[in-house]
């Protein structure tokens, strides 16, 4: 039975928008407090070392400065997150370079800046550790036992009686490196702090409640005398879900010391610099495929480098290990993944969280098992795409009456991919500018893993005034996805009203439930769920207490919560989520239903290289997926719009150069996000199959886009003869006869000698 | 913001004299600050060693194109955008044009200058190898006088151009009827906006039946200067563009320049490129 | 301590009212506008001037407004976001923005608009090749620019009704 909606499905205008096009929207820098004063954090230069001395240089009049060292923490000198190893302040050790170490406070920001340069620490420097090999090879200990921060075993089937009666056995090893999130609008807070009051933080971040945990066990405060507000977020894909609890922490600090308002922003560079990025990541692929192409088994080796502490890397290396098979039916599939300590800035979310790494190397891989066999890449998908009924790698039986071939098929008839395949291979040989078209077929499950969504607890409240205005409570907060606008679509909807009439409450510990991070493409499906269903207790309450009919106007909804609230209470529905009975997860042996549902994608792109320069040009790009329920097309296909940039991005510009462990383009102008001339008009296609437990059968679809780009650029060098290229981000070779080098340098800087890749000779 | 504003010292002078006779009064102290497009990044990066500056940016002494018959004279504050808009230069300098409409975005080509440019000396700059194309002269000026030099082979090093502290530049000067009819342009940058080059590459010619009778090629960011690439075209000159001069010009290049590796490239892959623009712009010489 | 220069005064017209501002010669505009002019609307994303975030109009040019020195912004007449709807009534381009997705999280927004509308004055019917040109100084990271580009060809069209 299909619904008439009045509010869902609707290009709803953006709550917030017109605040935004007026330059009305306040993002934490634009807000002052009386007496307020800045905040800069000094910080190591070294990645790994014991701190000897610091010293405050002459000519600053340093009696007019609050001095913060790890001295002046209340409760524990830690950043509490999954665990309690990342410091606040480094004490006496540093383990990663901008690794925060004192924090300065002055009335004058120009002042600051000259005092920031004044302070020398002396650090005796420790052997350190850059790489997943050394870090693997345990050249040096750097953090447990093993600098292993955590590690899965992913089991189906048996893949060790496969290999034998394979007619093939195709290997391959892939590579990606850090990536920027790259905010327009850097990090950022505001904090007053004095111990009768508590704290109070205002900035911007994705995860209030996450912020409010760690200044709960920085300060050592009861629950109730720490509050913290999100304010305009301009932008963050992850970047600000761990790492605002720093700078919050340290922005307190501040505050409680000098008795005054503290504002610590961060310059680009700085942002750059010290916080976190996409884990790099190592994939190696061992695949046993019969002559018809039917998958026998894979065995996937995944490595994560997680940079210093632990953060969030278990979260995002299981994100990576469940996707690491993708939507394929294989019966049997051994993953093991870790993910490694390394001396740099700890690695962090970012869109995909772990999926993208290893979508890209699976994508990549059976590009060449389709080789290897004989097949094209199309058809090796055809035969092995996962149907209902069938099971994923963590024995998650699909009950989606998901089509990945029918998706398939539009992706690459909108696109016109057999006739350009064909075309580009013709043209191809007589052409300087030569094109390739590919795709990539993938999906990403919404919500949190497994029993995460349990653990989480997630509540969102809804709220109906005695004017009849309706509020929505929630943890969840707008960063530019929408959360704001789908919110109050969802609400309108369960209560037959306008959004106008909806408002969404600024996300404020002190007055909004939690509703679990905004991540995890988790917000619209799970906790836009929570809402509906709390909207839906409040229609209920009117239309059982008689104050409603079962028919009604805005009007009559207005006066029906006055009669209500003036004579019976409050009216007003706190929700907490409900785990279904029927999703099963063991965490200890990492199977069942990882997640309550999946988007699934097919996404094609053209592109062009220029086999004089080696630049590379998307041409087209069409991204198809199955979402569940779009409940605004237009916010939605810019999620899908701007993801796609990212991976982009990602794919041909944006490239971390590391030195020692430290990002030296830490600039806009070294490190290159794309420019509106870089991007070609991205085609966004939905189909819709509503999940059942999702708000108006609503999935997620925010992490969806980044994960495939890799590998739809691969097929442009097929069709140059390409050679084995197995690295993110880099340019496809150009002709077989002239071995190229790549346009930008690898990850990371050689310091004494150049990489192997350098070695390569050229007529 | 890394530096301490407070320190810096921006003082508009009343003319071009006053500004000059600041210069020479102390040598060294004040320097020439025009549109800021460069200056103010050092200044955000805490790398602006130089204190004290006089704002020359409104200067009309320092403003305008003129057209003469032998020359256009575009004084120093000219901005990207100006030169972009010009109808004669589009005409007879499209070479210039081109550079300019790849340098930075609108908003920077509003402000920066072709001067302040020169001045900064980058070998990466986008319009440098246009004006070694184009034979530019510059006039420097001073409270002591005025002198005219060929703009090619004005430095002195990595960033570092001939001109004295007490000296401004005021003018660029283009001959015109060069009579180039075949001119070449390209930037290969990071992305296709706003991009610092890789390699640019900047070349014209003059043809007659089939043959090279005069030619200039000059590369940018395959030097620790901008680079005129006068070896390349002593083979090229006279002959005619088959693909064995284009080899040996190739060859002759890739002994000319010096790329390195750096942030954004390698010295592998921008000589191969250099070779390859050298290619494109052999055979455009061909039609 | 090095010595600190003298503040200088700035007089110039912000969105059409006259401002005396007090600072520092090399202090940047994006800092005056926002400080002393409590104008918070202009951005600052990247400090030198490769996002756009900042971008003003001063004397009818685009300029990032992080580049510009205090000095500089003497007698100017500067135009920023604030100044881009009449009153309550949104400009062609800040309304296609609402209706059209323009704006996700808004910190480019600004920008973008103050962009968006110089390039509509000096043509009033651009194609997408040259909107994409026009904004390239311009960075955004939410949308992939695809709904920006429509919001401007919507500007467009909706000026073309009105005229």
């Amino acid at each position: 039975m299909t619904m008439e909606h009045s509010q869902i499905g609707k290009p709803v205008p953006r709550k917030e928008g017109r605040e935004k096009v007026t330059g009305a929207a306040r993002y934490v820098d634009d807000l002052t407090f009386p007496e307020m004063i800045h905040g800069v954090t000094v910080r190591s230069s070294l990645a790994r070392g014991k701190i000897l001395d610091v010293r405050f240089g002459d000519d600053i009049p340093w009696n007019e400065f609050t001095i913060v060292t790890a001295r002046d923490i209340p409760g524990k000198n830690c950043i509490a997150l999954l665990i309690e190893d990342q410091p606040c302040l480094a004490d006496r050790f540093v383990n990663h370079p901008e690794e925060a170490i004192l924090l300065l406070a002055h009335p004058d920001k120009y002042l600051l800046e000259e005092a920031r340069r004044a302070v020398h620490i002396e650090i005796e420097p420790l052997p350190a550790v850059f790489s997943i090999e050394d870090s693997l090879a345990r050249k040096q200990i750097i953090w447990g036992e093993d600098n292993i921060f955590k590690s899965y075993r992913v089991e189906k089937g048996d893949v060790a009686s496969a290999w034998s009666g394979a007619e093939f056995i195709v290997e391959g090893e892939y590579e990606t490196g850090a990536q920027e999130q790259l905010y327009i609008e850097p990090q950022g807070m505001i904090a007053r702090a004095n111990s009768f009051d508590g704290v109070t933080v205002w900035g911007s971040l994705q995860c209030p409640y996450y912020v409010h945990k760690a200044l709960v066990s920085l300060f050592e405060l009861p629950k109730e005398k720490v509050r913290v507000v999100q304010t305009e977020t301009g932008g963050g894909f992850g970047g600000k879900e761990e790492y605002p609890s720093m700078i919050a922490a340290h922005a307190a600090l501040l505050a409680l010391k000098s008795g005054k308002p503290v504002k610590m922003i961060y310059d680009r560079a700085e942002d750059m610099a010290a916080t976190t990025k996409r884990h790099p990541s190592r994939t190696r692929h061992r695949t046993a495929v019969r002559r018809d192409g039917k998958l026998l088994a894979m065995e996937i080796d995944f490595t994560l480098d997680g940079g210093a502490y632990e953060t969030l890397s278990p979260v995002v290396l299981s994100r990576g290990t469940i996707h690491a098979a993708g939507p394929y039916d294989c019966p049997n599939v051994l993953i093991q993944s870790r993910v490694v300590a390394t001396n740099a800035p700890p690695h962090g979310a970012f869109r995909g969280f772990g999926a993208p790494q290893s979508v890209f190397a699976l994508e990549r891989h059976l590009d060449r098992v389709a080789a290897a066999v004989g097949l094209s890449p199309e058809e090796l998908r055809r035969r092995n795409f996962i149907r209902e009924g069938q099971t994923l790698s963590v024995g998650q039986v699909v009950h989606e009456k998901v089509r990945m071939d029918k998706l398939l098929d539009r992706a690459l008839e909108l696109s016109g991919y057999h006739e350009k395949r064909a075309r580009f291979a013709k043209e191809n040989p007589r052409c300087v500018i030569r094109r390739g078209i590919g795709f990539a077929a993938f999906l990403h499950g919404a919500g949190f893993t497994g029993s995460g969504e349990e653990y989480l607890a997630s509540e969102a409240q809804v709220t109906a005034t005695c004017d009849g205005k309706v509020q929505v409570l929630a943890g969840s907060t707008e960063m530019g996805q929408g959360t704001n606008t789908v919110f109050a679509q969802i609400a309108a909807e369960a209560l037959g009203l306008d959004c106008e009439q909806i408002e969404i409450l600024q996300p404020d510990t002190s007055l909004v439930p939690n509703s679990g991070p905004t991540v995890a493409s988790r917000t619209t499906m799970i906790v836009g769920k929570l809402v509906e269903t709390a909207a839906l207790v409040i229609k209920k309450s009117l239309h059982d207490t008689g104050f409603l009919k079962p028919a009604y106007t805005p009007g009559e909804f207005t006066d029906a919560c006055r009669e209500y609230t003036g004579k019976i209470g409050a009216l007003q529905s706190l929700v907490k989520y409900q785990h279904p009975s029927d999703l099963h997860w063991d965490d200890g042996k990492y199977q069942g239903d990882a997640y309550g549902a999946y988007a699934w994608a097919v996404y094609v792109a053209e592109v062009s290289v220029d086999t004089r320069t080696a630049e590379v040009r998307v041409e087209d790009f069409v991204a198809v997926q199955e979402v569940g329920k779009v409940i605004n097309p237009v916010l939605a296909a810019g999620q899908i719009e701007g993801g796609v940039a990212q991976g982009i991005g990602f794919a041909l510009y944006e490239n971390v150069v590391w030195q020692e462990g430290r990002m030296v383009n830490g600039q806009m102008t070294n490190y290159i996000m794309p420019t509106s001339m870089d991007v070609p008009s991205i085609r966004v296609f939905f189909e819709e199959l509503p999940y059942a437990r999702g708000p108006a059968g609503a999935k997620g679809i925010g992490e969806l886009p980044p994960c495939p780009r890799r590998w739809t650029f691969r097929p442009s060098a097929s069709s140059l003869k390409n050679f084995p290229t197995r690295e993110v981000p880099r340019v496809p070779k150009a002709s077989a006869n002239s071995p190229w080098m790549e346009p930008r340098p690898r990850s990371r800087m050689p310091s004494h000698r150049p990489p192997a890749w350098t070695s390569a000779r050229f007529r | 913001m890394r530096s301490y504003v407070p320190a810096y010292e921006l003082q508009e002078p009343r003319n071009l004299l006053d500004a000059l006779e600041r210069m020479a009064r102390e040598p060294g102290e004040w320097r020439p600050f025009a549109g800021g497009t460069d200056l103010m990044v050092l200044l955000e990066a805490g790398k602006l060693v130089q204190r004290k500056f006089l704002s020359i940016w409104k200067l009309p002494e320092l403003s305008g194109i003129t057209v003469a018959p032998a020359n256009v004279n575009l004084n120093a504050l000219t901005t990207y955008s100006e030169i972009r808009g010009h109808e004669l230069l589009a005409r007879e300098f499209p070479l210039l044009c081109r550079a300019a409409a790849e340098t930075g975005s609108i908003a920077t080509q509003n402000r920066g200058t072709l001067g302040g440019n020169i001045a900064n000396a980058s070998p990466a700059a986008d319009s440098p190898p246009v004006l070694l194309v184009y034979d530019a002269e510059l006039e420097l000026v001073s409270a002591s006088g005025v002198r005219w030099v060929p703009y090619h082979g004005f430095w002195n090093g990595y960033k570092k151009i001939a001109m004295r502290n007490d000296e401004l530049i005021r003018t660029i000067r283009l001959p015109r009827q060069r009579k180039f009819s075949k001119q070449f342009y390209r930037k290969v940058g990071t992305r296709r906006a706003q991009a610092i080059s890789k390699v640019c590459f900047a070349g014209a010619a003059r043809m007659d039946a089939g043959r090279i009778v005069d030619i200039r090629i000059a590369l940018g960011s395959v030097a620790p200067t901008v680079f005129r690439a006068s070896e390349s075209e002593k083979i090229l000159r006279g002959e005619k563009p088959t693909p064995a001069t284009l080899r040996a010009a190739q060859d002759i290049l890739s002994r000319e320049i010096s790329p390195i590796d750096d942030i954004r490239s390698t010295a592998r892959y921008r000589l191969r490129v250099a070779q390859n623009l050298l290619a494109e712009f052999c055979e455009s010489l061909q039609s | 301590m090095p010595k600190a220069a003298r503040k200088i005064r700035v007089n110039c017209k912000i969105n059409g009212k006259a401002f005396s501002l007090e600072a520092y010669p090399m202090a940047r505009l994006l800092d005056v506008l926002r400080e002393q002019a409590g104008l918070t609307g202009t951005k600052e994303g990247c400090g030198e001037g490769e996002c756009g975030a900042c971008s003003i109009e001063l004397d009818g040019l685009l300029v990032n407004s992080c580049l510009v020195p205090a000095v500089q912004a003497d007698g100017a007449k500067i135009r920023t976001i604030e100044g881009v709807a009449n009153a309550s009534e949104l400009s062609a381009v800040q309304q296609a923005f609402l209706t059209h997705g323009g704006a996700q999280c808004g910190i480019c927004t600004p920008g973008m608009i103050l962009a968006a509308r110089n390039l509509l004055s000096r043509n009033a019917q651009p194609t997408e090749t040259e909107i994409r040109e026009a904004l390239s100084g311009n960075l955004c990271r939410c949308t992939g620019y695809t709904k920006i580009f429509e919001s401007v060809l919507e500007a467009c069209r909706a000026q073309r009704v009105r005229s």
